[in-house]
């Protein structure tokens, strides 16, 4: 049970894939100027993660693994997680057109966000079992969705600040970002 | 068979990798038939043609309603903010004569505005935030209240509920961003393929 409450906290806070590992900057930068649609894709996110996480775990163990295609992962997860978007994309038009209409291009964009790779990726390195892959996927886009909404709701308020001409736009959302990711160094060690 | 895959496990990685994306090719086959949307194409074509100003002046909430409405048959010419040339897009659109716009819904201004609050007279009533259908408009109760211009739309909603009258639309200075060069009006029947027969003389005169 401690060693599950471990990788949620380690993957939430101390190796959060944006702030501390750098992966999934894309959307972390383009769904952030509002707080709505960044809660939508926060929740995509977290919903295709998982799922992917676990695809890419059952694909490895019972395919891959026992056949000796371990060089075959990167192409064969990448196929998984574009599957698993496209279903979640068919899924969301039908259940919730509304979302789908505020995340617009980005929905499919979750295809090539690293972190998702990076988690399947990570998943069969560390040798991680059915549960802890599961866990170690969910606690991940936990982490990406608490920093992006973190980050969405400082953007609303970055809009209406006076910010000095240079600075505007893009560029002071690359420095909030790098302040944040300073931040959340700081939970280094903490596991 | 197996000895074959066992001598070249290239067609291991092969066989694997094909009945993989067969497999999820299945699945989301039988998932587009499953969660099939029956959208209305006519809805989204005639959405993009409005201006998205979301003004309401035609009488529904927003441009895609009015949007709907016209897929289901009511008048194109409720759009004052789109003007003529929307009118006359639609009309294109759905293969009707174009009408002029209704003059119950507002009327098209020459120029591009945008709401300006004398911010000195107001008040702090709050009621042009609540008409303002962009959020387009900053401030509080008793606070003075200012419009952002960047997300104006000139839709002008905001000056009718204004009790002090201190709200103006005024014209968008053109500078450098908003400027546009204008395309030179084109020469009907330029290109010999687009004339109709009947000015078929007049090119010949020309």
């Amino acid at each position: 049970m401690t060693e599950f409450a471990v990788i949620m906290l380690g993957t939430i806070l101390v190796n959060n894939f944006v702030l501390v590992q750098f992966l999934g900057l894309c959307p972390f930068m383009g769904v952030s100027n509002k707080l709505e649609s960044a809660i939508g894709m926060a929740g995509a996110t977290t919903f295709v993660m998982t799922l992917a996480s676990i695809c890419t775990y059952l694909v490895f163990t019972w395919v891959l693994a026992p056949l000796g295609l371990d060089y075959l992962r990167t192409i064969s997860f990448i196929l998984v997680i574009a599957a698993v978007v496209q279903f979640t994309k068919m899924f969301m038009e039908k259940t919730s057109p509304l979302l789908y209409r505020i995340l617009g291009v980005f929905l499919p964009l979750i295809t090539v966000n690293c972190a998702v790779l990076g988690v399947a990726l990570l998943n069969i390195n560390k040798t991680h079992s059915f549960w802890e892959s599961t866990l170690y996927g969910f606690g991940g886009a936990v982490g990406f969705s608490i920093v992006l909404i973190l980050f969405s709701a400082m953007r609303e308020r970055l809009a209406v600040a006076d910010v000095p001409v240079p600075f505007k736009g893009a560029a002071i959302g690359m420095i909030t970002a790098g302040l944040m990711s300073l931040a959340f160094m700081g939970f280094s060690g903490l596991v | 068979m197996f000895e074959l895959i066992a001598q070249h496990p290239i067609i291991a990685a092969l066989v694997a990798l094909i009945s993989l994306a067969a497999l999820f090719g299945a699945i989301l086959g039988f998932a587009a038939v499953k969660f099939k949307v029956e959208g209305d194409p006519i809805v989204d074509q005639i959405d993009n043609l409005l201006p998205q100003t979301q003004c309401g002046q035609c009488g529904y909430p927003g441009c895609r309603p009015y949007a709907q409405a016209i897929a289901g048959g009511d008048a194109i010419n409720k759009c004052p903010p789109g003007g003529q040339s929307t009118i006359n897009a639609l009309a294109d659109l759905l293969a009707v004569p174009a009408p002029t716009l209704d003059e119950e819904h507002g009327v098209e201004s020459e120029v591009k505005k945008v709401a300006f609050i004398r911010e000195d007279e107001c008040i702090g009533c709050t009621k042009c935030i609540q008409a303002c259908p962009m959020d387009a408009i900053l401030g509080a109760a008793k606070q003075m209240h200012t419009v952002i211009a960047d997300e104006c739309t000139g839709c002008d909603l905001c000056v009718e509920p204004c009790p002090v009258d201190c709200i103006d639309m005024i014209p968008v200075e053109t500078g450098v961003k908003e400027w546009k060069w204008e395309l030179p009006p084109l020469k009907p029947g330029i290109i010999a393929t687009d004339r109709h027969p009947q000015d078929q003389h007049t090119g010949k005169a020309a």
